[in-house]
C-alpha cells in the first residue's frame, strides 16, 4: 500500500511537469511579456519605460526557455520558465502579476467554492442515487418509463436555462432568496439555497440516469436472483445487495471529482456572485494574469491525480479483495 | 382540505409580518441604517494615488483622498473650487533667468509657471497603524519582525491606531512618489515633461533602488525634488516647465492627494507586501470616509473617517437647482451617509433585479473601465416605465464628456492619407452609418450624434446650425439630419468607388473593422453596422480579436476601421484635440493620436490653442481645427453617450457630475423609506412550494399502488 | 460560365467528407448481415424512430445550409473578370428568402405588427406622437391589426393546416407505394401493414413524427410570410432565421469534434492496447497530463492562438463567413483535443481484452503483421465503441457550444449560434419589459434537438451494446 501510494506521487511528478509546459507553452505562444504588461499597466499613457519596468520587476524580461547569454546550467535556469515553475512544486505561488498574493487568494476563495460544491455534490449524489433506486425499484413499470423520459428530457436543458430560469422564478417572482452574493459564516447560508438548487436539479436527470443502469445491471446479476429466489423482498435485494456491489461504479465516478471541487465552478459562480476559485480562474484568464493560470491549472491537476489515487484506495475499502500493488 | 389550505397559507401570513425580506442580500442588522448600497464590476487593481487612473478605482478613493482642489458639485460648467488648498492657486510666471513675468505674457516666453498652494491647517489623518506611537512617542509599527507580523493578515489586526495632522510636505511627498521605481504611476510620463526636474529624480531614485540591498526601503525624503518643495508647514510649491493651465484640473485628481511619509515606511516593512499589506490596498487619507473592509472579491465597504475636518454643502448652483431639491441641504455638514456598502456584481441581470428589488440605490452608473470603449448597457426604457412610476424610481441623464467613435487608420492604403479619393471614401462612410438609429437601438435614445471631436460641457463645442458637421450633416427644419444615403453613394462614385466597386477593376471593395467584441451585445452591434455598410453597398469584414491583440493592431498600424472611445480626464478641450496632433500618433510616437492622423495645419493650429485661456480667441482657433478634422474625416464621429442612471425615491441629492470623483459625501439616503418598501416589494410568495410539496404527495401515490400490486404478485 | 461561384468552406468539406463516410458505412452494413442486425433492432425502436425523423430533418437543414455559393454582383465591369458579392449565401438562404430579407428595425415581440418600444413619430402635419411605430413587414397587410389580426391568424393557420393535411397524406401514399413494392405485396396490405401497426418498423411513429414536421414547416412558412414567429432581435434580424442559421453550428460542433479527434484517438488508444509496454506509458502519459488541464483554459488559449495566426494570415480570410468558418473549426478541433481521452481510454481497453482473444493470439502467431492484426481484426471489434461514442458524446458537445459562447470563447460572434443568441438574451432578460424570445427561441430548438439526439443515443447504445443482447 505505502509502496504503491509512493510510486503513484512519483508517477504524478513527471505529469505535472508536462502540465506546466504546455501551460506556459500555451500561454505564451499568444502573449509576449509586453502584451502582459499592457494590459495590466492600463491603455492611458504607457510607455515604453514603464514596460520595460514592469517586465524587470515581476522577472519576464528573462528568455522564456533558454538563456544562451547565461552559463552553464544557468542557461535552462535563468528564464523564465525556470524561475516561475520551480517553486510550485513546494507550493509556493507567489505573486500575482498584480501583487496580490496568490496563496492567500486561494486559501480564502476556496471556501466560497466549497459553500456552493459540497453540497451540490453530496445533495446531488443522495437525490440521484434516490431517484434511481426508486427507478430500478420499479423497474419496467410505466414510473419507470416517466422517470427515464423526465431525466433525458431534464438533461437536454442546456445548464444555463436552469440558472437563469432558476434566478428569475425563486428570486424575482417569488422574493425567497437573494439574487446574488455571498457573505461569510452563517449568514451564507440564504445565498447557498439557490445556487445549490439549481445545481442538484440541474444534475438530476444525467446522474439519476447513469445510476439507474449500474443498479439495472447489477439487479440482473444472478446472486440477485438468487436472493431474490430465497424469498428476500425486494427493498432487502436493493438496499442490501444491489446497493452495496454497484459501490465500485459508483465511487469511480464520485471520488475522482471529490478533490476538484475545491476548484468551483466557472458558469455558476459568476451568475450568483461568488467569490470562488472557478471565477477567480475566469477573472485571471481574462486579464491575463498569468500567475494565477498557471497556479489554478497547476492545483487543477494536482487534485486530479490526487482524485486519481484517491478512486484506488477507496476500492480497496469497498471491496476487500481489490489489493494494491 | 381546510387544514391543507392552511399548511399552504401559513407560512405566507408568517412571512407577511416577519421584519427583513428573505432575499435580502444583506444582514438583517442593517436594516433601516444608513448605509448606501451600489456595486462595482471589477476588483480595482490599485488603491494608491499615484497608480490607479480607472474610474472604477476612483470611485473609492476620490472618497479617501482630498487632493487640493475639486469640482464643484452643483455648478455647471464645471468650476474648480478648493477642496484641502484653503484658496485657488494662481500661476506666477518666470521667464528663462527666473525673472517673473505678467500674466498676459505670451506664451513662448514663459519658461517655468510656478504654483504655491496653501493648504487647510487641522485636518487630520483617519486613524491609522503606521502613525500608532507609544507612551514614549516612538512609532509602534515601523520597527516590524517576523513574529510580529505572523498573526496579522488584514490592517485590522494592528490593535493601536494613531493620526496626525496633515502638512505640504506630504504633497511633496506623494509627488515624489509618481516617479517611484517601484510604482508604475501611469501619468508619470506626462508629468516628468512638465514639473521640473521629475525625470532626473526618477533616475536618481533608481539608481537608489538599485544599490539598496533587496526588500530594502527606499526613502525619498532623503532626496528632494527639484520642482517642487515645501515652503512651510502648510505651504509648497510646483514649478513646471512653460506655460501649462491645465495643471490645475490635475490638482483635483488623486495623483495630487496627500500621502504621508509615515505610511510609506510602514507598508514598506519586509514581510508586509507579501501580505497584501501595501497602500495599494489600505489607503491612509483625510476625506470623509476610510476603506473599513476590503474583500475586493465580494465588497468594500467605507465608513466615516472620525477625524474628518468638516465640510459644508453647498450653498449656490445652477438655476433650477433649487426647485430640483438639491439645495435643500444647503450649509449642512458633509457628509450625510454613515457607511456604504459596494457589493461585486458581475452579471447585469442579477444586478438589474436587485435594483428593481430596492438593494441597489442606483442603477446605470456603467462602471465601463477607463480604456475601454465607452459602452451604454442597454437597460431600461427611455422613459420609466408605469411599474417604475409606481416604485417612485427617477431617470436622470447628461452627456457626458466622452466620445464613442470609429476610427480610420490614416496609414492605411485605402482609407487612409488626406488624398480628395479617400477623404471622400471616408465621409461617404460616414453619412452611411446613421448614428440616430444607433442611439435609439443601443443606447435607448440615451445619447447625441456627434458633430466633431468636442463633447457638450466641454470649451468650444458649438451649440445648434453653427455646430453641426456641415460634411456629414444638413440643418433642416431646426434639426440636424443625415445627408441621404444617394449623397453617400455619389460620394463614393467621385472617390472611384462607384457602387461599392473599383471603377478601374470592377473588384467590389472590401473594408474591414478592428474590433474587440465579446459581450452580449456586441453581436447585434456588429450585425448593425455591417447592415450601414450595406447600405452603400460596401462590404465590412469584421476582424474580432481579443483585446491585446486589437491593441497591438492599433501600435502598428495594422488596422484599418476601429472602434475606440474616449473620456475626458479634465473639460478642457485640449483633453480631446490631442486625440488628432500628428507627433501625438500612436505609431512609432506611442501617443494616443490612434487614427495616426497627421495635418500641419492642425498641429501648429493645436500647438497655439493648447496653452491659451479661454476666450473668443481659443474659440476661434478650436473652430478652424474642428473644421478641418472633420473635412478629413479621420474619425466617423459617433456619439456622445449620455450618462443615465435611475434612482429610487430614498435617494437624494443627486447631480450627475462627470468630472468631480468624490460624490458620495453629497449624497443622502432616506433609510426608513427604503426600509418600509423594501419589506413591501420583496414578500415572500410561498404558495408555488406549497403546491410542489402537494404534486410531489400526489405522485406517491402511483407509487404506492404499484408497489402494492407487486406484493401482491409476489405473494401469489 | 457558372450563374454563381461555389464556396468550399472548411467546415463544409469536412461535413461532405462525414457524409461520404457515413455513406461508405451505410454501403458496407447493407452487404454485411452481422453489421445489420443491430440497425433492424434499432428500427423496430418506437423512439428511435421517432428521434432519427427529428435528427434527419435538423441535418437536412444543416446540409442545405452547408452548400454556400457567391452571387454574381448584378451589374458587371465592362472587363474579362467576374466579380462575385463577397457575401456567402447558403442553398438554405435561398429557400427562406423573405425571413433574410425582411429586417425591422429592432425588437419587435413575436407575431407583433409594432415594434417592441415606443419612438417618436411624426405625422405629416409636423407635430410629434409617441407610440410604437408599425413594422415594416410583420402583419405590414393588415390595415387595422388590433381589430384584424386574430381572423388573419386563424385564416393562415388554416391555411398552412390545410397544406400540412395534403402533405402529410402525400407522405402517406409514399411510405404505403414504397413499401408495397420492396415487400412485393399489394398496395392494399401495405396499407394495413401499416395501419395496424402489424409490420416490425413502427410506421405509424414514423408518419406521426413526419407528420408533425410537415405540420410544423407549413405553419411556419405560412406564418413567416406574413410575421415573425419569433419575433425580431435587437437590430430586426428574424429570431426564427436565426435559430434556423444556428441549427448548421450546432451540427457541425456535435459531429466535426468527434470526426476530428477520431483518427488520434483510433490510433492512439488501439496502439496502447496492442503494442503496451513503454507506449502504452507513453499514451497513458499524454492522456492524462491532457487530461488534467482544465478545458476552459486550453480552448480559450487555442481561441488566442487562432486569432494571432488570422491576424498574421489576414489574406486568407478575405470573407466574414470564411473568418467565422476558420474560428468553428479551431473551436472543434480544440474540443476533440480536450475530448477525446475518453475515447482513447475505451478503445485501449477494449484492445487490451482483445488482444487476450485466442484469434487474435493465434494470428500473432502465424507471424502475421502488426498493421493487419490491428486493421483485420481490431478495428472492427472496437469500431461499434466508436460509433456509441460518437452518438454519445454529440448532445453533450451541442450543450458545450452554448456555455463556451457565454464564457466568451466560443464561435464567432459574428456567427448565428444557440450560446450566442443565450449570450445575448443575458442583456435582454435585463430589460423592462423582458425581452424573452430569443432565449425561448434558442431553447426550444436546442432541446428539441439535443433531446432527440439522447434518445437516438440510448437506443443506439442499446442496440450495439454487446453486453444488451
Amino acid at each position: 500500500m505505502i509502496n504503491y501510494l509512493i510510486r503513484r506521487l512519483l508517477y504524478a511528478i513527471p505529469i505535472l511537469v508536462g502540465v506546466n509546459l504546455l501551460t506556459f507553452a500555451l500561454f505564451f505562444v499568444v502573449n509576449t511579456p509586453d502584451n502582459m504588461a499592457r494590459i495590466h499597466l492600463g491603455i492611458k499613457h504607457v510607455t515604453p519605460d514603464a514596460i520595460a519596468k514592469w517586465k524587470h520587476e515581476r522577472g519576464y524580461d528573462k528568455p522564456l526557455m533558454w538563456n544562451a547569454t547565461a552559463a552553464g546550467a544557468q542557461k535552462a535556469a535563468d528564464t523564465i520558465f525556470f524561475e516561475k515553475s520551480v517553486r510550485m512544486f513546494a507550493f509556493d505561488f507567489g505573486r500575482s502579476d498584480e501583487g496580490r498574493n496568490i496563496s492567500y487568494d486561494i486559501q480564502t476563495r476556496m471556501w466560497p467554492s466549497l459553500a456552493i460544491a459540497l453540497p451540490v455534490f453530496a445533495i446531488g449524489l443522495l437525490v440521484n442515487i434516490t431517484f434511481a433506486m426508486l427507478m430500478a425499484f420499479f423497474r419496467a413499470t410505466y414510473i419507470d418509463f416517466a422517470g427515464v423520459v423526465l431525466c433525458v428530457a431534464m438533461m437536454s436543458i442546456s445548464g444555463l436555462f436552469y440558472i437563469i430560469g432558476g434566478q428569475y422564478l425563486i428570486s424575482k417572482l417569488l422574493h425567497l432568496t437573494p439574487i446574488s452574493g455571498f457573505d461569510g459564516g452563517l449568514n451564507a447560508f440564504k445565498f447557498v439555497v439557490l445556487p445549490v438548487t439549481i445545481g442538484v436539479i440541474g444534475g438530476i436527470g444525467a446522474g439519476s440516469r447513469w445510476y439507474r443502469t449500474i443498479f439495472l445491471e447489477e439487479a440482473t446479476r444472478d446472486y440477485v436472483r438468487t436472493a431474490r429466489a430465497k424469498g428476500l423482498s425486494e427493498l432487502a435485494v436493493l438496499f442490501g445487495h444491489v446497493l452495496k456491489n454497484a459501490m465500485i461504479p459508483i465511487l469511480t465516478g464520485a471520488v475522482v471529482v471529490i478533490p476538484l471541487l475545491f476548484m468551483g465552478s466557472l458558469i455558476s459562480e459568476s451568475f450568483f456572485g461568488i467569490p470562488g476559485l472557478g471565477s477567480y480562474t475566469i477573472d485571471a484568464i481574462n486579464a491575463q494574469d498569468f500567475a494565477i493560470v498557471r497556479a489554478m491549472v497547476f492545483l487543477g491537476s494536482v487534485l486530479y491525480i490526487v482524485g486519481l489515487i484517491l478512486t484506488d484506495i477507496s476500492y480497496t475499502l469497498v471491496d476487500p479483495r481489490i489489493r494494491l500493488e | 382540505m381546510k387544514s391543507l389550505l392552511s399548511f399552504v397559507l401559513l407560512p405566507l401570513i408568517l412571512a407577511g409580518c416577519g421584519a427583513s425580506p428573505w432575499n435580502s442580500p444583506y444582514p438583517a442588522a442593517d436594516e433601516g441604517r444608513n448605509i448606501a448600497y451600489s456595486s462595482f464590476t471589477e476588483r480595482p487593481k490599485h488603491l494608491d494615488p499615484a497608480q490607479s487612473y480607472s474610474s472604477n478605482e476612483i470611485a473609492f478613493i476620490g472618497q479617501i483622498y482630498e487632493p487640493p482642489l475639486q469640482y464643484h458639485y452643483l455648478k455647471r460648467p464645471y468650476t474648480l473650487i478648493p477642496l484641502a488648498a484653503s484658496e485657488l492657486p494662481k500661476a506666477l510666471f518666470l521667464d528663462a533667468q527666473g525673472k517673473p513675468l505678467s500674466a498676459d505674457s505670451a506664451p513662448e516666453k514663459i519658461a517655468y509657471s510656478v504654483y504655491e498652494i496653501h493648504i487647510k491647517p487641522h485636518v487630520r489623518y483617519q486613524p491609522h497603524p503606521a502613525f500608532a506611537r507609544d507612551a514614549g512617542g516612538n512609532f509602534l509599527y515601523h520597527h516590524l519582525q517576523a513574529p510580529d507580523l505572523a498573526k496579522i493578515h488584514k490592517l485590522a489586526d494592528f490593535p493601536q491606531t494613531g493620526t496626525r495632522e496633515m502638512e505640504a510636505a506630504d504633497y511633496v511627498h506623494e509627488i515624489k512618489r509618481l516617479a517611484h521605481p517601484k510604482l508604475n504611476s501611469p501619468i508619470f510620463g506626462m508629468m516628468s515633461e512638465y514639473i521640473v526636474g521629475l525625470k532626473e529624480y526618477a533616475e536618481t531614485l533608481a539608481k537608489a533602488q538599485q544599490a539598496l540591498p533587496p526588500g530594502g526601503y527606499l526613502d525619498l525624503e532623503r532626496y528632494p525634488l527639484a520642482g517642487v518643495e515645501a515652503v512651510d508647514r502648510y505651504t509648497y510649491r510646483v514649478k513646471l516647465k512653460g506655460k501649462y493651465p491645465q495643471f490645475l484640473y490635475w490638482l483635483a485628481m488623486p495623483f495630487f492627494a496627500p500621502v504621508p511619509a509615515e505610511a510609506d515606511r510602514f507598508y514598506g516593512q519586509p514581510g508586509m507586501a507579501e501580505k497584501n499589506l501595501t497602500l495599494d490596498w489600505y489607503p491612509v487619507g483625510t476625506g470623509p470616509y476610510l476603506l473599513s473592509e476590503n474583500d475586493p472579491n465580494r465588497r468594500m465597504v467605507l465608513e466615516k473617517n472620525p477625524h474628518f475636518h468638516g465640510e459644508n454643502y453647498p450653498t449656490e448652483g445652477e438655476p433650477g437647482d433649487a426647485a430640483a431639491g438639491l439645495l435643500k441641504d444647503a450649509g449642512k455638514p458633509l457628509p450625510f451617509v454613515d457607511k456604504a456598502v459596494f457589493s461585486l456584481e458581475k452579471e447585469n441581470i442579477p444586478y438589474w433585479n436587485k435594483f428593481l428589488q430596492g438593494y441597489y440605490d442606483a442603477s446605470g452608473i456603467s462602471s465601463d473601465s477607463f480604456d475601454q470603449a465607452v459602452r451604454v448597457a442597454a437597460q431600461g426604457e427611455t422613459d420609466v416605465t408605469e411599474m417604475m412610476k409606481a416604485k417612485g424610481i427617477r431617470l436622470q441623464t447628461t452627456v457626458t464628456a466622452s466620445s464613442d467613435y470609429y476610427g480610420f487608420n490614416m496609414l492605411d492604403p485605402v482609407v487612409g492619407g488626406l488624398s480628395e479619393r479617400a477623404r471622400k471614401l471616408r465621409q461617404a462612410v460616414a453619412i452611411a452609418l446613421d448614428y440616430d438609429e444607433f442611439i435609439s437601438i443601443f443606447a435607448n435614445g440615451r445619447g447625441i450624434p456627434a458633430q466633431g471631436p468636442l463633447p457638450p460641457s466641454i470649451f468650444g463645442f458649438r451649440d445648434g446650425a453653427a455646430g453641426i458637421n456641415p460634411y456629414v450633416y444638413d440643418w433642416i427644419g431646426g434639426k440636424a439630419k443625415q445627408k441621404p444615403v444617394e449623397y453617400a453613394k455619389k460620394l463614393l462614385a467621385e472617390a472611384g468607388f462607384p457602387e461599392g466597386r473599383d471603377a478601374q477593376t470592377g473588384r467590389p471593395l472590401l473594408l474591414y473593422l478592428d474590433i474587440t467584441a465579446n459581450g452580449p451585445d456586441d453581436k447585434a452591434r456588429l450585425d448593425w453596422i455591417r447592415k450601414q455598410f450595406q447600405k452603400i453597398d460596401l462590404q465590412l469584414v469584421v476582424r474580432n480579436t481579443d483585446y491585446n491583440r486589437f491593441q497591438d493592431k492599433i501600435r502598428r498600424g495594422n488596422a484599418q476601421i476601429f472602434h475606440w472611445g474616449w473620456n475626458a480626464d479634465y473639460p478642457d478641450p485640449e483633453n480631446f484635440l490631442f486625440l488628432l496632433y500628428g507627433p501625438n500618433a500612436r505609431v512609432g510616437k506611442e501617443g494616443e493620436n490612434s487614427a495616426n492622423y497627421e495635418n500641419p495645419e492642425f498641429d501648429r493650429l493645436f500647438e497655439r490653442m493648447k496653452n491659451m485661456d479661454n476666450g473668443p480667441e481659443r474659440q476661434l482657433i478650436i473652430d478652424r481645427m474642428v473644421e478641418i478634422a472633420r473635412r478629413d474625416a479621420p474619425w466617423i464621429w459617433g456619439f456622445h453617450p449620455k450618462q443615465y442612471a435611475l434612482y429610487h425615491a430614498w435617494y437624494r441629492n443627486i447631480k450627475p457630475n462627470l468630472m468631480a470623483n468624490n460624490g458620495l459625501k453629497y449624497v443622502r439616503i432616506d433609510a426608513e423609506l427604503r426600509a418600509r418598501e423594501r419589506r413591501e416589494w420583496n414578500r415572500p410568495v410561498l404558495w408555488p412550494l406549497g403546491l410542489l410539496a402537494l404534486a410531489l404527495g400526489a405522485a406517491i401515490v402511483p407509487a404506492v399502488v404499484v408497489y402494492r400490486r407487486r406484493e401482491r404478485m409476489a405473494a401469489r | 460560365m457558372m450563374p454563381f461561384k461555389l464556396v468550399l468552406l472548411w467546415t463544409d468539406g469536412l461535413l461532405w467528407l462525414l457524409l461520404a463516410l457515413v455513406g461508405l458505412y451505410v454501403w458496407r452494413v447493407r452487404r454485411h448481415e452481422h453489421l445489420l442486425q443491430p440497425w433492424r433492432r434499432l428500427s423496430r425502436s418506437r423512439s428511435g424512430v421517432a428521434s432519427a425523423v427529428i435528427l434527419l430533418a435538423f441535418v437536412a437543414v444543416g446540409v442545405l445550409d452547408s452548400l454556400h455559393f457567391r452571387l454574381p454582383l448584378e451589374k458587371q465591369a465592362g472587363g474579362v473578370v467576374r466579380h462575385y458579392s463577397p457575401e456567402v449565401l447558403s442553398v438554405f438562404d435561398l429557400l427562406v428568402g423573405p425571413l433574410r430579407k425582411q429586417p425591422e428595425k429592432t425588437y419587435s415581440a413575436p407575431f407583433a405588427t409594432q415594434l417592441y418600444a415606443k419612438e417618436t413619430i411624426e405625422l405629416p402635419g409636423g407635430r410629434q406622437l409617441r407610440d410604437y411605430p408599425r413594422l415594416k413587414y410583420g402583419g405590414a397587410h393588415l390595415a387595422d391589426p388590433a381589430g384584424e389580426q386574430a381572423g388573419d391568424i386563424a385564416a393562415t393557420a388554416l391555411e398552412g393546416g390545410a397544406w400540412a393535411l395534403v402533405a402529410g397524406w402525400g407522405a402517406t401514399l409514399a411510405l404505403v407505394l414504397w413499401l408495397a413494392r420492396r415487400r412485393r405485396i399489394s398496395p392494399g396490405a401495405a396499407w394495413s401493414l401499416v395501419r395496424h401497426g402489424r409490420d416490425e418498423i413502427p410506421w405509424r411513429t414514423f408518419l406521426g413524427t413526419v407528420g408533425m414536421l410537415i405540420l410544423f414547416a407549413c405553419l411556419a412558412a405560412a406564418f413567416s410570410a406574413k410575421y415573425h414567429i419569433f419575433g425580431t432581435d435587437k437590430v430586426g434580424q428574424d429570431v426564427f432565421y436565426l435559430t434556423l442559421k444556428s441549427i448548421r453550428t450546432g451540427l457541425m460542433i456535435g459531429t466535426l469534434t468527434t470526426l476530428v479527434m477520431l483518427p488520434f484517438a483510433l490510433l492512439l488508444g488501439i496502439m496502447a492496447g496492442y503494442f503496451r509496454g513503454w507506449v502504452d506509458d507513453v499514451i497513458q502519459y499524454v492522456y492524462t497530463t491532457l487530461n488534467s488541464i482544465p478545458g476552459v483554459l486550453l480552448i480559450a488559449a487555442a481561441v488566442l492562438i487562432l486569432q494571432v495566426y488570422m491576424d498574421s494570415n489576414q489574406e486568407l480570410f478575405d470573407t466574414v463567413a470564411a473568418r467565422a468558418d476558420i474560428r468553428l473549426l479551431f473551436l472543434c478541433i480544440i474540443l476533440g483535443i480536450t475530448s477525446w481521452t475518453g475515447l482513447c481510454r475505451l478503445l485501449r481497453g477494449e484492445t487490451l481484452k482483445l488482444g487476450e482473444m485466442e484469434f487474435v493470439q493465434a494470428a500473432t502467431a502465424f507471424g502475421v503483421g502488426h498493421f493487419r492484426i490491428i486493421a483485420r481484426h481490431i478495428l472492427p471489434n472496437v469500431m461499434h465503441i466508436v460509433l456509441i461514442s460518437i452518438v454519445l458524446d454529440f448532445s453533450g458537445l451541442v450543450l458545450a457550444e452554448a456555455v463556451l459562447s457565454y464564457v466568451g470563447v466560443g464561435v464567432d460572434p459574428t456567427m448565428q449560434s444557440w450560446g450566442n443568441m443565450i449570450n445575448g438574451a443575458r442583456l435582454e432578460m435585463a430589460r423592462e419589459p423582458m425581452v424573452w424570445w430569443s432565449l425561448a427561441a434558442a431553447f426550444v430548438f436546442m432541446f428539441v434537438l439535443v433531446l432527440s439526439a439522447n434518445l437516438f443515443s440510448d437506443r443506439v447504445r442499446d442496440a450495439f451494446d454487446p453486453r444488451m443482447k
